[in-house]
């Protein structure tokens, strides 16, 4: 079997949704300061959340939004503790992770799913019927298009707003933004928030799009790729980008060549994006990392 | 209105009674999750905590729990030198199956030669060898590259898990095993088995060894300069670095340390409780040796503590499985909330918490 370079490409941008989606949410919570490690965790329990809530409600729509809910509840969570009760960001981001996967597993155990669901592909009236082109970039289901239109609109917001200039001042120097008045933990929560929303969607992208069924461990370290990410864009959206895609484009590429029934061992090819990462990592990452992140704020008197 | 204040001082109180707490509130907690899972939250405590100790199977209970703390205990004291630094290796997950992988690869290369004087000692040797080099990569690449060790490490894990899976049905599949995946058995090999010292103990060469990392790690901590050392770029990196403590090599040093006691806990496992290379062989200690590790506040002592601590949740949590039918993620979960209660609590250590009536700043 021959690699159609079309249909390769294509298969790229949908193996790299759910690494895009949650990256763009930690880039987010990063940018305001916040180290939160948990997006594996967070990302599973919104692959069940969504997977559950679609397919018991036989839609895609509810299954999206049960997913943003899920990984938005755990997130919360993480948020009460770093925040409120001050806890160090790394330990808690790795409990988050530990639960999450314990959670997805028990409530994905014996599920028996009772309608199916389709995300239906959306083909962009004209623009689709590109030759390759067309194939290619503007004949997916919404969730691809929304994961390009919130870096869009998360470029957007930090770059061009004042809402995301507030969110960079904390995530650069809480205390300075503490004695301008801003408050440090309300910006920080609602960005934890859409993180984890962020992540759950992604999960959810795996869980109803990509694998489509529930099967343990299913987001098999995306979450971690997720956060490889958003250090190799050096926190930047548009290098956000280049970045899911290089990896959704290394995970589609290893599983077609495994299809195609070349004489490379499996297994040597299914490590291929973790090894990928770890050499873009110490080849390329780039960029000053928020001044703040990863420090517990105190406003003390 | 609730108000944090910082303390001058850690309490001397709360640092010793933070762990007990979260170990009360993630049994309230948990029996909490039980009781929305539909099982007796209370006969759901009692399986898991109680009755492998003291119930009407605790001898065949007790000794497991000493074979599933040795691991958890090696890696977590290895860990916890990292992370009184600040070197954060997530990743022992991933050393302790290399160096299963490795110490299995070394019996495996003499079997069926019989000579245990030197064929154990190299497998140790081995063990060791394969933590430390895949704990140098993110270690080498932290100093070398500024690469963030956390996700590198991690990556890791996920290579040595696909590592082990493809050894298991090629490189090491037992060429007498009919074709079943795994390696031959190590506990039928007199000169690579990890049994018992004394039978039905379980005590094995991992459990001394883990007894006797925890006493090296104390007189380290308390008596040595490299202990203070640890300590002091943990707490205040520009005072270490006026110490003339140098980074990079408490990176390395720190990175070897933890990889290779994950990796000798590794080789102890496969030699003995687990006996194979095979898919399955992973069991998550890695990951739990962290909780293991903050649970025994990065203390020798109350890592030993912790580690029989959570080697009974995993004892318990079977226990439960079979008899209650409680589904084996419900564990790690379970796991999962003690790490959490345990950092909440831990805000009395460090922060007096106040009442305050508000009023105009």
């Amino acid at each position: 079997m021959d690699i159609n370079p079309v249909f390769l490409l294509a298969a790229v941008i949908v193996a790299s949704t759910p690494i895009l989606l949650a990256a763009i949410g930690e880039l987010v919570v990063e940018r305001s300061g916040v180290l939160n490690l948990g997006v594996e965790g967070m990302m599973i329990t919104g692959a069940v959340c969504g997977y559950i809530a679609g397919h018991q409600s036989g839609s895609a729509l509810v299954g999206f939004a049960g997913a943003a809910a899920g990984g938005a509840a755990v997130a919360a969570l993480f948020g009460l503790l770093t925040l409120g009760l001050l806890t160090n960001q790394v330990a808690t981001g790795l409990a988050l992770t530990l639960f999450g996967v314990g959670l997805a597993a028990m409530a994905g155990q014996g599920y028996v799913a009772p309608n199916p669901v389709s995300v239906p592909k959306l083909p962009i009236p004209g623009l689709s019927d590109i030759p390759a082109l067309g194939h290619i970039f503007f004949n997916h289901d919404g969730m691809v298009y929304l994961s390009i239109a919130l870096v869009v609109a998360v470029w957007w917001f930090l770059e061009r707003s004042r809402g995301g200039l507030i969110l960079r001042a904390i995530g650069e120097n809480h205390e300075a933004a503490h004695a301008l008045g801003y408050n440090v933990r309300r910006v920080r929560f609602a960005a934890i928030l859409f993180g984890g929303a962020c992540a759950g969607l992604g999960g959810a992208y795996i869980s109803l799009v990509r694998v489509p069924q529930w099967i343990d461990n299913i987001t098999a370290g995306a979450g971690w790729i997720a956060l490889a990410i958003v250090v190799f864009a050096g926190w930047k959206p548009w290098r956000l980008v280049a970045g899911a895609y290089l990896f959704g484009g290394v995970t589609a590429l290893q599983l077609n060549i495994q299809a195609s029934g070349l004489a490379i061992p499996v297994e040597y090819l299914s490590m291929s994006p973790y090894i990928a990462t770890i050499i873009v990592l110490a080849a390329l990452s780039g960029g000053r990392a928020p001044g703040s992140l990863g420090k517990i704020f105190h406003a003390s008197r | 209105m609730l108000r944090l204040e910082k303390r001058p001082q850690p309490s001397a109180f709360w640092t010793y009674a933070t762990p007990v707490v979260a170990v009360i509130l993630t049994m309230v907690l948990g029996g909490i999750l039980f009781w929305f899972l539909g099982k007796p939250p209370v006969t759901a405590i009692k399986t898991i905590f109680w009755d492998p100790l003291f119930g009407d199977f605790a001898f065949y209970y007790r000794p497991e729990l000493l074979k599933k703390a040795a691991p958890l205990i090696l890696i977590a004291i290895g860990l916890s030198f990292g992370f009184r630094a600040g070197i954060w290796n997530i990743g022992a997950e991933g050393q302790y199956i290399m160096g299963a992988i490795f110490g299995a690869s070394v019996a495996l290369a003499f079997y069926p030669m019989e000579a245990r004087w030197l064929i154990f000692p190299l497998m140790i040797a081995a063990g060791i060898a394969g933590g430390v080099i895949w704990a140098m990569i993110p270690a080498l690449l932290r100093v070398y590259f500024k690469t963030n060790e956390i996700l590198v490490s991690l990556m890791l894990v996920y290579v040595a898990d696909v590592l082990i899976k493809a050894f298991s049905v090629g490189l090491l599949r037992n060429p007498d095993g009919n074709g079943f995946p795994g390696s031959r058995n190590l506990k039928q090999y007199p000169s690579a088995a990890n049994l018992d010292l004394w039978t039905d103990t379980g005590i094995h060469w991992g459990v001394v060894t883990a007894v006797f990392a925890v006493v090296v790690a104390y007189v380290f901590f308390a008596r040595h300069q490299f202990g203070f050392n640890v300590r002091l770029a943990g707490q205040s990196p520009r005072a270490a670095a006026f110490a003339g403590v140098n980074p990079n090599r408490l990176v390395l040093v720190c990175m070897a340390l933890s990889g290779g006691l994950a990796g000798v806990a590794g080789m102890f496992e496969v030699a003995g409780p687990s006996g194979q290379i095979l898919g399955s062989f992973p069991a998550f200690y890695g990951f739990t040796a962290i909780i293991v590790a903050f649970l025994g506040r990065l203390h020798p002592v109350g890592i030993l503590l912790a580690g029989l601590l959570m080697a009974l949740t995993y004892i318990g949590g079977d226990a439960a499985q079979s008899a209650m039918n409680l589904p084996s993620a419900a564990i790690q979960m379970f796991q999962g909330m003690l790490l959490f209660s345990l950092l909440s609590v831990d805000v009395l250590t460090n922060y007096r918490i106040r009442l305050t009536t508000a009023k105009v700043a």
